[in-house]
């Protein structure tokens, strides 16, 4: 059995480098002076700077911070609302709504951006910011849904109707009890949302314009053309953002309970 | 995913309300965003899928079922077993490394089980696009690999390592190994430890008890992971487009040509579409009746 428990960790301790090798060579790279990422030649923040002087990719970050911060802000309405509401009235065929909810978060990207591109055509909605903000937030919203519904299943029933016998409207009682209740929830289901709109390649692609590439998008040109050490320097920010949002994320869910 | 169906039918036993007026607009906005642009979508695609294509690339109105009659022509289904070919060696490949890690941390300390599953959980929320990349470096002829070997002389000459079906699985293994750990993991933690110490009690060697008690007991959470990986893998076409450089096309691809590369044909890629989700529903639903089969036996 130790022999067993032994081998176990060696392999997950195998898997891990696995993980975090490609990442850790593509971010020492980031600080490589040389043009090619094989020999490491010195230490430079040479990359770093040239993001800033690259007018495209500025232009591209811009884009993607627009649209992830808008489509998180309305997919943390549109998802604590839909939430609560579904837990507290009953509903019609509330099986039905949830599947189809859920369905953006499992569909492969392909087709969601497809069928989405579909739609806009035929709706006549001209490829923009608009429409990748409408897709984002699709894919963004189940995931504040599902923090929120698990949140509110430790909820306890009599904290709200406590409020609402010592006279707070429900309005008042949702605001004053369940918000900050729910604020761990909101706040993990907003860094979830920002962090996957800024992401996002696949679907974006399909319902972007050309004056409104974002970042991965962008990225995604470069990275098909061959090596850039820029590129290296873009992609150790977004791993460090990633990073800081999975941590800030479980820091909270660790305080919630 | 689940939990929030079991959250809803849980509290609907307890105390809801009949909605009113305000109920019902609050609730508005989720229901036509979710018929607006996750229903009407799929139906708009699905008439498109019978459409005929017309010339410049538009589409004509008029019913047919040659698309989905092309989805097998020989050029494309030559494209389609490929896909599967490699998804299904990607999944297999995901689960045979995911699993060990999978329950190596389920039956971890508390302490150990927060790191190694923050661990995971970090390439899991990185972006796929950059983890693509990272493995660009380190594959391309003139990059890491290929300069270490040669100077360490155990090639002559660098090699081709990228643009290879070979580049490809791994690109996506490395995409997706953290989505079949995490939901094997879930069905590990809830594991009795006190069955698999009875399995041992009564005298089953180590195989015997990993084959017949671990295994079914983690079963939701290996068909899971499968899921999540395989179907997903099908579609994903920007990994092979940077790993395999378009020589080593999968229907994601196909379909993207469709609608933004030369192909131009909306009603085949719409076809392809629904093809790809129709056999993603019925993956979801045969393990849905599996899982409950497995939970009433």
């Amino acid at each position: 059995m130790k022999a067993v428990n032994t081998s176990l960790a060696i392999w997950t301790a195998v898997v891990m480098v696995f993980f975090y090798l490609p990442i850790a060579i593509l971010v020492g790279f980031s600080f490589n002076t040389s043009r090619l990422n094989i020999l490491w030649e010195g230490f430079t923040l040479e990359w770093y700077a040239s993001i800033w002087r690259d007018a495209v990719l500025v232009r591209a970050l811009e884009n993607s911070l627009i649209v992830a911060a808008i489509s998180t802000l309305l997919s943390v309405v549109l998802g604590t609302t839909g939430a609560w509401m579904l837990y507290r009235y009953r509903v019609p065929a509330v099986r039905l709504w949830q599947t189809l909810v859920f369905i953006p978060m499992i569909i492969p990207e392909v087709i969601m951006g497809v069928s989405l591109l579909i739609l806009f055509v035929v709706i006549q909605l001209e490829l923009g910011f608009a429409t990748i903000i409408i897709s984002h937030i699709t894919f963004c919203f189940p995931f504040v849904m599902v923090a929120i519904e698990a949140r509110l299943a430790g909820l306890d029933a009599s904290l709200e109707e406590a409020a609402m016998d010592l006279g707070a409207t429900p309005a008042v009682a949702f605001r004053k009890v369940l918000v900050p209740y729910l604020m761990p929830a909101i706040v993990s289901g907003a860094l979830m949302s920002f962090t996957l709109s800024l992401d996002e390649l696949i679907v974006t692609y399909f319902t972007a314009s050309a004056g409104t590439r974002t970042l991965p998008l962008e990225i995604f040109g470069r990275v098909k053309k061959g090596l850039d050490p820029t590129l290296n320097a873009i992609s150790t920010v977004f791993i460090l953002a990633t990073v800081s949002v999975v941590l800030i994320s479980e820091l909270l869910k660790r305080r919630s309970r | 995913m689940r939990t929030g169906q079991t959250t809803i039918a849980a509290a609907a036993s307890v105390r809801q309300r009949t909605p009113g007026v305000t109920a019902w607009l609050l609730m508005a906005p989720l229901f036509l965003w979710v018929l607006l642009f996750v229903v009407a979508p799929t139906l708009i695609m699905l008439v498109y899928s019978f459409c005929e294509r017309g010339t410049l690339g538009g589409v004509v109105f008029k019913f047919t079922l040659a698309n989905y009659a092309a989805v097998f022509d020989a050029t494309y289904l030559r494209i389609v077993i490929r896909s599967i070919l490699f998804a299904g060696l990607t999944t297999a490949v995901c689960l045979v490394m995911g699993y060990p890690v999978a329950y190596h941390i389920g039956r971890s300390s508390e302490k150990w089980r927060n790191i190694l599953l923050m661990l995971v959980m970090i390439p899991f929320w990185t972006s796929f696009l950059i983890r693509t990349y990272a493995w660009m470096t380190i594959l391309k002829s003139e990059g890491l690999l290929n300069s270490l070997l040669v100077q360490y002389g155990l090639i002559t000459q660098p090699f081709e390592m990228l643009y290879t079906p070979g580049a490809v699985v791994l690109g996506l293994v490395y995409t997706f190994l953290p989505f079949m750990i995490l939901p094997i993991y879930t069905s590990v933690e809830k594991l009795d430890n006190a069955l698999v110490e009875a399995a041992f009690d009564l005298g089953a060697g180590p195989m015997r008890a990993f084959s017949k008690v671990i295994v079914p007991m983690t079963s939701p959470g290996i068909t899971a992971g499968i899921l999540l990986v395989f179907v997903p893998a099908l579609g994903l076409y920007a990994v092979n487009d940077i790993l395999g450089g378009g020589k080593v096309d999968m229907i994601g691809n196909i379909i993207e040509n469709q609608f933004k590369g030369n192909a131009r044909n909306w009603p085949f890629g719409a076809a392809l579409g629904i093809a790809l989700m129709a056999a993603f529903g019925i993956a979801f639903w045969f393990t849905g009746r599996r899982q409950a089969t497995v939970q009433t036996s």
